[in-house]
């Protein structure tokens, strides 16, 4: 039975991209950035297409919402292997309910079998959207999609997957992570889920994947149009840099660190 | 006129990148110290797309314009430039087919590739012919539907390991450069045999042999172009294969001179970073816009193809000036680096070792300086 899943692709600055805070404290600089879609986005992408292969084809609509500068993460997924995108138009800042909005009227539409989203951004590191979402759409939700190990080791990889579809496609189990361990959760469908690092290695893009993904449609929309009012809720007041690290100091003996664990840093 | 990489050129760098970052780099001293080919590396090369980039849609490849083809050379140079000469070396082998073969040949020639993970080797140098091309010595005698190939190709790459040869060799040696044709070669019929593979001072991972051929019987079939197009056939493949090469040089010459700039802001001497000291930051500053200049120039040599226009001139310029740079910006980065730019503990001295093989392959410097001062001087 064919499934489909919807699977998002925010656009964030790349992690290697060094940030610093803008002159009026109210930002960052945006000069020299360079622009990936959101890593555990991509994780998403890839447990969606694993799903769909899995479970005898079906489809996978990813969606982002920004400016046209959003199609390149779109078109990055399309590479991947996801069959269609839908972009929402909007420019301007965003906050976790007018994307949460968005999803939830975008799914209305298109009634995917499952959801699955990166657990936050790597930019403000939010982790708020699949939980509205979920909560807005009524949805079950498992969040933090997970696996023991990294990296994928050939053990792993013999695993049972952390997303595993009954053959009827009405329930999902999923094996996430939580303090101290890992829970496995059975969702009815249709659910959201959002992934957690550990899930899975994703593809490369391949080049043929990059040429076909030229030609795969992106469809348009804007918060109006799909009845989302876009004004933020939450407006950055201010931005600075963590406090820059102290140097470490030697101690000679145990004793002198045990005084000063005790006395100092009063941590025992 | 505008230098911006498109979106869908910008993406298949991304790929080529991520590749040569987490792929390819990791396992580069490894495959230099141990000289093993890296099978596995170059095939998972081949599952991303990443090499076969010329042959035709019509035959089920991916036809890369030949600007993309260069950007993706300079990631995969960068990862490491052993391994990038047998990934492009398929491209090489496969041009005469995809420039001059019919399009049964074609079909047989190129799309085995695009179904499966194969290699090819070019084989145009001999011992006693290099860039004196019109000197060569390996023979083909007609004999009824077959020709009978006699003699030997030297500097083989791929050559152990490949599944197609493109060979040239000549029907009449007096003729010299009217006499030479092109065959292909399947498999490994009975009189070929393969030598040992050649111990060089840099490109270790990719393999280089030399090739005997002894009354080997190829069906007339296998001839790309006619008797005594050979010639021709050869260089419109190295006017189509430079720009890849001279990418080659920039991609080598990035990851010496990204090493060069790390290293000299944590070397501490005279109490201060050595990238304090202008000596150093002429240095650098020569190996980055000399980097940038022999891009820009492999850019417009590869464009120039891609509008049709023969690109002999520029493309020389572009493989002259970016090898020689090279060799000069890896120098350099050994120079920043010191006396541990001299250990194999440090990455930079492969680079340079590395670097001398693009002066020499594909048309040495020498050879394209000739080039370039006949193209100048010739007619009107």
């Amino acid at each position: 039975m064919p499934i489909k899943i919807l699977v998002t692709a925010k656009r964030v600055e790349d992690y290697e991209s060094k940030i610093k805070v803008n002159a009026q404290g109210n930002g960052i600089v945006l000069e020299g950035l360079k622009y990936k879609i959101n890593p555990f986005d991509e994780i998403g992408v890839e447990e969606a297409l694993r799903l769909v292969a899995k479970h005898g084809g079906g489809e996978v609509v990813v969606a982002s919402v920004g400016t046209k500068d959003v199609h390149e993460q779109l078109r990055h997924a399309l590479a991947m292997g996801a069959t269609r995108a839908i972009w929402v138009n909007h420019a301007g800042p965003l906050d976790q309910m007018t994307v949460a909005g968005c999803l939830q009227k975008l799914i209305e539409k298109e009634k995917p079998d499952l959801a699955i989203l990166g657990k936050q951004a790597i930019d403000d590191d939010q982790n708020q959207v699949g939980q509205y979402l979920a909560e807005w759409l009524g949805w079950s939700q498992a969040t933090f999609a997970s696996k023991e190990e990294s990296l994928e080791s050939e053990a792993e990889k013999s695993k049972t997957p952390a997303l595993q579809l009954s053959a009827d496609a009405k329930t999902l189990t999923v094996i996430r992570e939580v303090d101290g361990g890992l829970e496995t959760l059975e969702c009815s469908m249709p659910c959201v889920v959002t992934t957690d690092l550990r899930l899975n290695q994703p593809r490369y893009a391949s080049l043929p994947g990059i040429m076909k993904a030229k030609s795969k449609p992106i469809e348009e929309h804007t918060p109006a149009t799909l009845g989302v009012d876009a004004t933020p809720k939450i407006t950055v007041t201010k931005m600075e840099h963590p406090p820059a690290r102290k140097a470490g100091i030697k101690v000679p003996d145990v004793a002198t660190l045990m005084d000063k664990l005790k006395n100092e840093a009063k941590v025992i | 006129m505008n230098f911006a990489l498109t979106d869908d050129l910008k993406a298949l760098q991304d790929t080529a990148r991520k590749f040569a970052k987490e792929v390819m780099r990791p396992k580069a001293a490894h495959f230099d110290e141990t000289e093993q080919f890296p099978r596995e590396i170059i095939q998972q090369a081949w599952e991303l797309g990443l090499m076969n980039m010329t042959i035709p849609q019509a035959h089920g490849g991916i036809e890369l314009s030949h600007l993309a083809q260069a950007v993706i050379a300079e990631e995969l140079a960068w990862g490491c430039s052993g391994m990038a000469t047998s990934m492009i070396a398929n491209d090489l082998a496969l041009l005469p087919i995809v420039l001059s073969g019919t399009k049964e040949q074609k079909e047989k020639f190129l799309k085995p590739f695009t179904e499966k993970f194969l290699l090819a080797s070019f084989g145009l140098t001999e011992p006693g012919a290099g860039s004196d091309v019109a000197g060569m010595r390996c023979t083909a005698r007609r004999e009824g539907d077959f020709y009978v190939l006699n003699g030997q190709k030297q500097w083989i790459t791929n050559g152990e390991y490949a599944d197609q040869y493109t060979i040239f060799c000549t029907t009449d040696s007096t003729k010299r450069h009217k006499g030479i044709m092109c065959l292909v070669v399947q498999g490994r019929p009975r009189g070929f045999t393969v030598g040992k593979h050649e111990h060089k001072m840099g490109q270790r991972a990719s393999n280089t042999v030399t090739l005997t051929f002894e009354d080997v019987k190829v069906p007339v079939e296998n001839r790309i172009g006619q008797e005594g197009e050979g010639f021709i056939v050869a260089m419109n493949t190295l006017d189509n294969s430079r720009p890849l090469t001279a990418m080659f040089a920039v991609g080598n010459a990035r990851a010496a001179m990204e090493h060069a700039i790390d290293y000299s802001k944590q070397r501490q001497q005279f109490g201060k970073p050595i990238a304090e000291f202008q000596g150093v930051q002429f240095m650098i500053a020569d190996m980055a816009s000399e980097i940038h200049a022999a891009r820009l120039l492999t850019y417009e040599s590869a464009w120039r193809l891609d509008a049709g226009e023969r690109n002999t001139l520029v493309s020389s310029y572009a493989k002259r000036f970016a090898a020689d740079m090279a060799m000069k910006a890896t120098t350099d980065a050994v120079q920043i680096f010191g006396g541990y730019g001299y250990s194999r503990e440090y990455p930079v001295e492969k680079l340079m070792r590395d670097a001398k093989l693009i002066q020499i392959y594909e048309g040495t410097s020498q050879v394209q300086r000739l080039v370039i001062a006949r193209e100048l001087l010739k007619g009107s």
